[in-house]
């Protein structure tokens, strides 16, 4: 760390005291902010990508500073619904989170770019069982077993699952014997192959990375059931997120593909790039929400 | 030296002495016959080799009681790392059992299967019973199905869960023997408040600790091939360095017979110990042994000059008496005379004939003439003066010592015929130029006499026959014959010490 960089961090907690302050007085808005000329910008990560190791996050990091000619940090935290509520605490500017919460929050945060994943900002949501399970075609032959969600605020992990059985006339809570959180697509994984449990829902892009990644660990799932297509997990600002940061933001993350350094990154994320906001791409979401949240009730 | 004296007492000790040194008790005898193996090995390799097997003996026993102990050492570490990491475990899983975070619980109960393909045997299992010996969750999940009873994996898994449902304390302990070579730790997990939320079941294969046992094992055995790698030739070089006095003694033994006694035991062993006394004592009887053939030789010589001086003494006799009368007949013819001139020649050619056979006879037989006066101071220097003559015909130096001053005890004409033939012979034998001495003295009640000369000595096979009349071939042949029947008559006694450079006679005569 260079004496910049130190200077940087103090400001940054000078700034999250004073935001401190000001949520204890109720305002939900925090302005003067954006004129800060060089600023750090948080951005949280969930589990909704693979690649959380500190390396990739660190080069990301890089990138980010270099194109937006301030600071950013990232931050991480065990579920979705931490990053969930510190975005919507302000306490960060940008998040990268799960269609379910992002549709659930929409007030809170504002869609900034779309992840596109065989050049559709799109992915599934997979019933995986083991490979000695040959059976299994759909969740209702799951009936009686064990089976692991990744996390409650997850689409992919859990809404996706609970939508498809009540449409199909079952109810989540009484086909299976036990559920569990892993809190992670990819200890959905691990559980499912280590037999742990018996059937897992997963986000159908982690799964398909990790078969590049750790074919030794998907080959010993089966993909049972894929779902429709839904909106990716996108990357969010907060709704108090000033114009010219948000569209720097956006510019950079769209610009990625089109440069090599850009290209690397996304390489390693197994994505083709990022495509800005359309809303409406996340309808399918609330369609499944609005869908579920009718007929049962859902864990917060 | 030789002795000519009969018996020495010592003899008959020594005899005795032998014999008890060759009695053993008869059941060590029987003992030392039927028990042994190797009985007639030589001790060379008998006692290396009980020194190599003693080592062998107990480097095997130590390491096999290392090895014992190394076993009972890991089996028991085994089990105290499992009690230990159970405690842990049984920690961390206390919220995710309260919360029913089923993966959670299996992310800490796979945190001790580090290494890879921990999770494929089942060499070591964890296993998580909920309240009621249900499988909660475990590292194993196909093995045991989580939510099922722990009594359906199999019967002695049955006997496993009752006895987990029996114990009612909150300390970890060990089950063995119930699961077939398997050893498993069931640690409690308990609430904060001490609710039992369900139990904790670490099962190892006792396979487990074997590579590890194993190689101790080799570690064991290597330290021990070094051992004695070193310990038995070291065992080897000292008990051959014990054997070799015994080896000694024993060559010396089987030498006894071949070799004169004084050569044998020349260079044994002598230290304070066992070998070294019986070294000292087969130098003792070997010693022993000299004496007793110097005796027999002695004996042997003695006797025979008895029967000479017997035979001597009867042919003596019996020519005497014809002698003397055939001189008496010559003399009677002289007195009656005869004028034939051939006769009277005749006659007196057997007259000298006769008389040089009476002079031979009484020169081979001596006869005490005790009427001779006591032997004074003179009669001793009379002697000198006869030998000076023959003495300076070879430029010998006389050294004369006459310590005598009284008159003794002794017929003097005997003793001074000793003395001549002595000194005569000595003289005879002494190189030209050389050196004879005569000493003569009376000491504690005998007559002493020493006649030494330096030159030619006696062969053995001389020795042997020195008093015999005619044995030797310079002089008359009968010069050391009468003085051996005078010292005889005397109850004297001689010695011969027979050189290089001296020859010595040494004479004693009781008063």
């Amino acid at each position: 760390m260079g004496p910049d960089d130190t200077k940087l961090g103090a400001r940054a907690k000078q700034r999250r005291l004073m935001l401190g302050a000001a949520l204890a007085l109720g305002t939900s808005a925090w302005v003067g902010r954006s004129a800060a000329a060089a600023r750090t910008v948080r951005i949280g990560t969930t589990a909704v990508i693979l690649e959380d190791q500190v390396s990739f996050l660190d080069d990301w990091r890089r990138y980010l500073e270099q194109r937006l000619q301030g600071g950013a940090v990232f931050v991480q935290r065990g579920s979705y619904r931490e990053i969930t509520a510190l975005i919507s605490n302000d306490e960060l500017d940008f998040a990268w989170v799960c269609g379910y919460p992002y549709v659930a929050n929409r007030a809170s945060m504002r869609l900034l770019a779309m992840p596109l994943y065989h050049g559709k900002p799109l992915y599934q949501s997979y019933l995986i069982v083991p490979r000695s399970d040959g059976v299994t075609r759909s969740y209702a032959d799951l009936a009686g077993k064990l089976f692991a969600y990744s996390d409650p605020n997850s689409n992919s992990g859990f809404l996706v699952p609970q939508y498809l059985m009540l449409r199909d006339g079952l109810d989540p809570q009484a086909l299976f014997r036990k559920t569990f959180f892993t809190y992670a697509h990819r200890k959905v994984v691990s559980a499912v192959a280590t037999g742990v449990a018996d059937g897992g829902a997963v986000d159908g892009y982690v799964w398909e990375t990790l078969a590049l990644l750790s074919p030794e660990l998907t080959a010993k799932t089966r993909v049972a059931v894929k779902s429709p297509e839904f909106g990716f997990p996108p990357l969010v600002a907060r709704a108090s997120i000033g114009q010219r940061d948000f569209l720097a933001m956006q510019d950079v993350l769209v610009g990625m593909s089109a440069d090599p350094q850009g290209r690397v990154l996304l390489k390693r994320l197994n994505l083709d790039g990022f495509a800005r906001d359309d809303p409406k791409t996340f309808d399918g979401i609330a369609e499944a929400l609005a869908y579920v949240s009718a007929r049962m009730r859902l864990p917060q | 030296m030789t002795n000519f004296l009969p018996d020495s007492p010592a003899l008959v000790a020594n005899e005795a002495q032998r014999v008890s040194v060759a009695w053993q008790p008869p059941w060590l005898r029987r003992f030392s016959r039927a028990r042994l193996p190797f009985r007639d090995l030589s001790y060379r390799f008998k006692i290396p080799f009980s020194v190599s097997v003693v080592i062998l003996v107990t480097a095997l026993i130590v390491s096999a009681v290392l090895i014992v102990h190394s076993y009972q050492y890991l089996r028991a570490d085994l089990i105290a790392n499992a009690e230990s990491l159970g405690k842990t475990l049984s920690r961390a899983l206390t919220p995710a059992l309260l919360r029913d975070e089923m993966w959670q619980a299996y992310e800490t109960i796979i945190t001790p299967f580090d290494a890879p393909g921990d999770l494929e045997s089942d060499r070591k299992t964890v296993v998580v019973l909920d309240a009621h010996q249900q499988v909660y969750v475990s590292s194993h999940p196909r093995l045991f199905r989580a939510l099922t009873p722990l009594a359906e994996v199999s019967d002695s898994h049955g006997e496993l869960a009752r006895i987990v449902a029996q114990s009612a304390s909150g300390a970890p302990f060990v089950v063995e023997g119930v699961l077939p070579n398997r050893i498993v730790v069931a640690v409690p997990v308990l609430s904060d408040d001490g609710i039992r939320l369900g139990t904790l079941l670490l099962t190892y294969a006792e396979s487990l600790f074997l590579p590890r046992f194993w190689e101790t094992v080799q570690q064991v055995l290597l330290s021990t091939l070094i051992v004695l790698a070193v310990l038995i030739p070291l065992g080897w070089y000292a008990g051959n360095r014990m054997v070799i006095p015994l080896l000694g003694l024993t060559r010396a033994m089987r030498r006894v017979g071949s070799e004169p006694p004084s050569r044998v035991g020349a260079d044994l062993y002598l230290g304070g110990d066992e070998i070294g006394q019986l070294g000292r004592q087969f130098q003792a009887m070997l010693h022993e042994l000299e004496n007793k053939q110097a005796l027999e030789r002695q004996m042997i010589m003695s006797d025979r000059l008895a029967s000479i001086g017997r035979l001597t003494a009867g042919i003596a006799h019996e020519i005497n008496n014809p002698l003397g009368g055939m001189l008496n007949a010559i003399n009677t013819c002289r007195h009656h005379g005869s004028a034939d001139p051939v006769t009277a020649r005749t006659i007196s050619l057997l007259e000298r004939g006769l008389l040089q056979i009476k002079e031979t006879v009484s020169a081979l037989l001596v006869e005490a003439r005790l009427e001779s006066h006591a032997l004074t101071r003179e009669d001793l220097e009379d002697v000198h003066t006869l030998v000076a003559h023959e003495a300076a015909k070879k430029q010998l130096a006389v050294r004369w010592y006459n310590w005598v001053g009284e008159t003794v005890a002794l017929p003097s004409t005997l003793v001074r015929q000793v003395l001549i033939n002595l000194l005569l012979n000595a003289i005879n034998a002494a190189s030209a130029g050389g050196l004879v001495t005569c000493d003569v003295r009376v000491a504690e009640g005998t007559l002493r006499m020493q006649v030494s000369n330096d030159g030619r000595h006696f062969a053995p096979e001389q020795l042997d026959r020195l008093f015999e009349p005619f044995a030797s071939d310079s002089g008359t042949g009968l010069g050391l014959w009468v003085v051996y029947q005078i010292v005889q008559q005397l109850r004297g006694e001689i010695r011969v010490s027979n050189g290089p450079p001296v020859t010595h006679f040494d004479l004693s005569f009781p008063l």
